[in-house]
């Protein structure tokens, strides 16, 4: 794999032992969410228990990765060097259909297009090689 | 019932006003300036001091920093805390102190905030483990406060339809103020709209001209009973209305990032204070960003929500306007040092109330409604303060 020599290398993130089967799943192209068997809810990101009912026996259950963009910003300035190659982006919350808020980025778009509301899912990639991060891409 | 004279009231105010080179002065230097200038203006000395309240961040501190400052001052504390509310921080110091002197506690509390650049090797290298931006957030590129509050603003012009121009008329109101306090960083360069309008897009939707400069700066003020606040050399300013409220660190985790901690701290503040927003005199709103006077102006009741674009420009912002704002020049246009750069809305406040301003004095000005706002949205600390006529 050839990597664009302008394009450096994002900063991995600091896992956390409660997010690990997260960042596990992802380093399998797979998102998964923390779920509530107790109470059904969601959360994002993962904690060792239930904000709604405290239940600390929680699982993590595979989602299709479709959601909507809540709210963006086209960045184009880097304050990052990382990201001194990729300006402008854009950096976005993003609402998957489960009810759990993302941060990311919007790739393979034209930052110029990208709406609020616009139906978006995910997509990984390779931070180094212990990390794979969870992006999203316009859906049509 | 207390008496309205017999709240605690700020009693003395001083400043290093920002500036954009501290040359080899140190944090613990303003402090100690600051903390001088602030007993000169009570007309109180160390020993007339009992409480002590600090800014987290002073350059190199040690966990003991309240007995180290104490140290330094010779201050003996019944009541010392480190207050971390970021932005929020000054106006979160007022009604803890003016609640610890109320509780019997103290009678005469020292708040110190300063900034100074920290230029010991690495000083700024260290993260917290767990912090949720650098698991969550830092792998995307964020530019820090500047893409956060760029985030709420878009969300506003989703929801609201709020403009470009709309937002600029803040900067450009404000800067018109901080032309008439020579102490601005800005004070001899006046804008117009469509100057924040052509300067660079950072983080869209806002411009470079709707985001604060840092700077470095210091800021102290004396919190005191109210006997002792009425013997001070200048008018009394008294804490009436106070409210508070932390949401979030990361600001994916506010479900609605248009609608703020500062409906509950603003409706507590006027809400203890018997007051309405239409009682205000001065607006003293914290403003590292044109979106956040907004949205303050919306979530403390002065307009309806989404109306704060429409709102700010059809009213004047100035000094000499119907609804004066920020009339230092804000922090956009005065200048950030840091968390005193929060500070400077509680000082300004208690200038104006006293009839102290100069030239941007606000003609009867006896009512003021601070707030003071942290992070990312994150931390809201409302004040209603009084002139006390003696």
């Amino acid at each position: 794999v050839s990597v664009d020599d302008a394009v450096t290398s994002r900063p991995a993130p600091e896992v956390t032992k409660h997010a690990a089967p997260f960042w596990a799943a992802a380093r399998e192209r797979r998102l998964v969410i923390q779920h509530c068997p107790k109470c059904g809810q969601y959360q994002h990101y993962p904690r060792p228990w239930c904000t709604n009912c405290l239940n600390d026996n929680l699982e993590f259950v595979e989602s299709p990765g479709f959601g909507s963009i809540y709210t963006f910003t086209v960045i184009r300035r880097a304050a990052n060097p990382a990201f001194a190659g990729r300006v402008p982006y854009v950096l976005a919350f993003v609402d998957l259909d489960e009810g759990v808020r993302f941060v990311s980025n919007i790739v393979d778009c034209d930052p110029d297009a990208i709406a609020i509301g616009q139906r978006v899912q995910a997509r990984f990639e390779d931070v180094d090689d212990e990390h794979t991060v969870v992006l999203f891409a316009p859906v049509a | 019932v207390t008496s309205i004279t017999a709240r605690p009231a700020i009693a003395g105010i001083a400043e290093v006003p920002p500036m954009r080179d501290p040359g080899d002065a140190t944090a613990m230097d303003l402090v100690l300036e600051v903390a001088r200038d602030a007993m000169l203006d009570a007309g109180l000395t160390p020993k007339d001091l009992d409480g002590l309240l600090l800014a987290p961040n002073f350059a190199g501190a040690p966990v003991t920093v309240s007995s180290m400052v104490s140290d330094y001052l010779t201050v003996r504390p019944a009541y010392c805390d480190v207050v971390d509310l970021g932005g929020a921080t000054a106006a979160g110091m007022v009604w803890r102190a003016a609640t610890a002197i109320e509780a019997g506690a103290c009678s005469a509390v020292l708040c110190i905030l300063a900034e100074a650049p920290d230029r010991r090797p690495g000083a700024r290298s260290a993260s917290w483990e767990g912090l949720p931006g650098a698991q969550w957030d830092r792998s995307f590129g964020p530019m820090g406060a500047n893409s956060g509050y760029a985030l709420a603003a878009m969300r506003h012009t989703y929801e609201f339809g709020t403009t470009a121009q709309q937002r600029a008329k803040v900067a450009v109101d404000q800067r018109t103020n901080a032309c008439a306090n020579p102490a601005a960083q800005f004070y001899d360069r006046p804008i117009t709209i469509d100057d924040v309008l052509a300067s660079p897009l950072v983080c869209d939707p806002l411009h470079l001209l709707e985001i604060v400069m840092p700077c470095s700066g210091a800021t102290a003020f004396v919190v005191a009973r109210a006997d002792i606040a009425r013997d001070a050399p200048h008018p009394a300013v008294s804490v009436r209305g106070f409210g508070e409220q932390t949401t979030h660190s990361s600001l994916a985790s506010l479900p609605d990032v248009t609608r703020t901690g500062i409906i509950r701290s603003a409706g507590h503040a006027f809400e203890t204070a018997g007051l309405t927003p239409a009682d205000v005199d001065l607006l003293s709103l914290y403003d590292c960003y044109t979106i956040t006077v907004i949205i303050t102006l919306e979530d403390a009741g002065f307009c309806a929500k989404g109306d704060g674009g429409p709102f700010v420009a059809d009213h004047d912002l100035t000094y000499k306007g119907d609804l004066p704002c920020n009339t230092h020049g804000g922090q956009l246009s005065y200048g950030q040092a840091g968390l005193a750069g929060g500070a400077s809305h509680v000082t300004e406040a208690v200038v104006q109330l006293r009839g102290a301003a100069g030239d941007r004095q606000v003609a009867d000005c006896g009512l003021a409604f601070v707030n003071g706002n942290g992070g990312i949205l994150s931390e809201q600390c409302s004040l209603v303060l009084e002139r006390i006529d003696t």
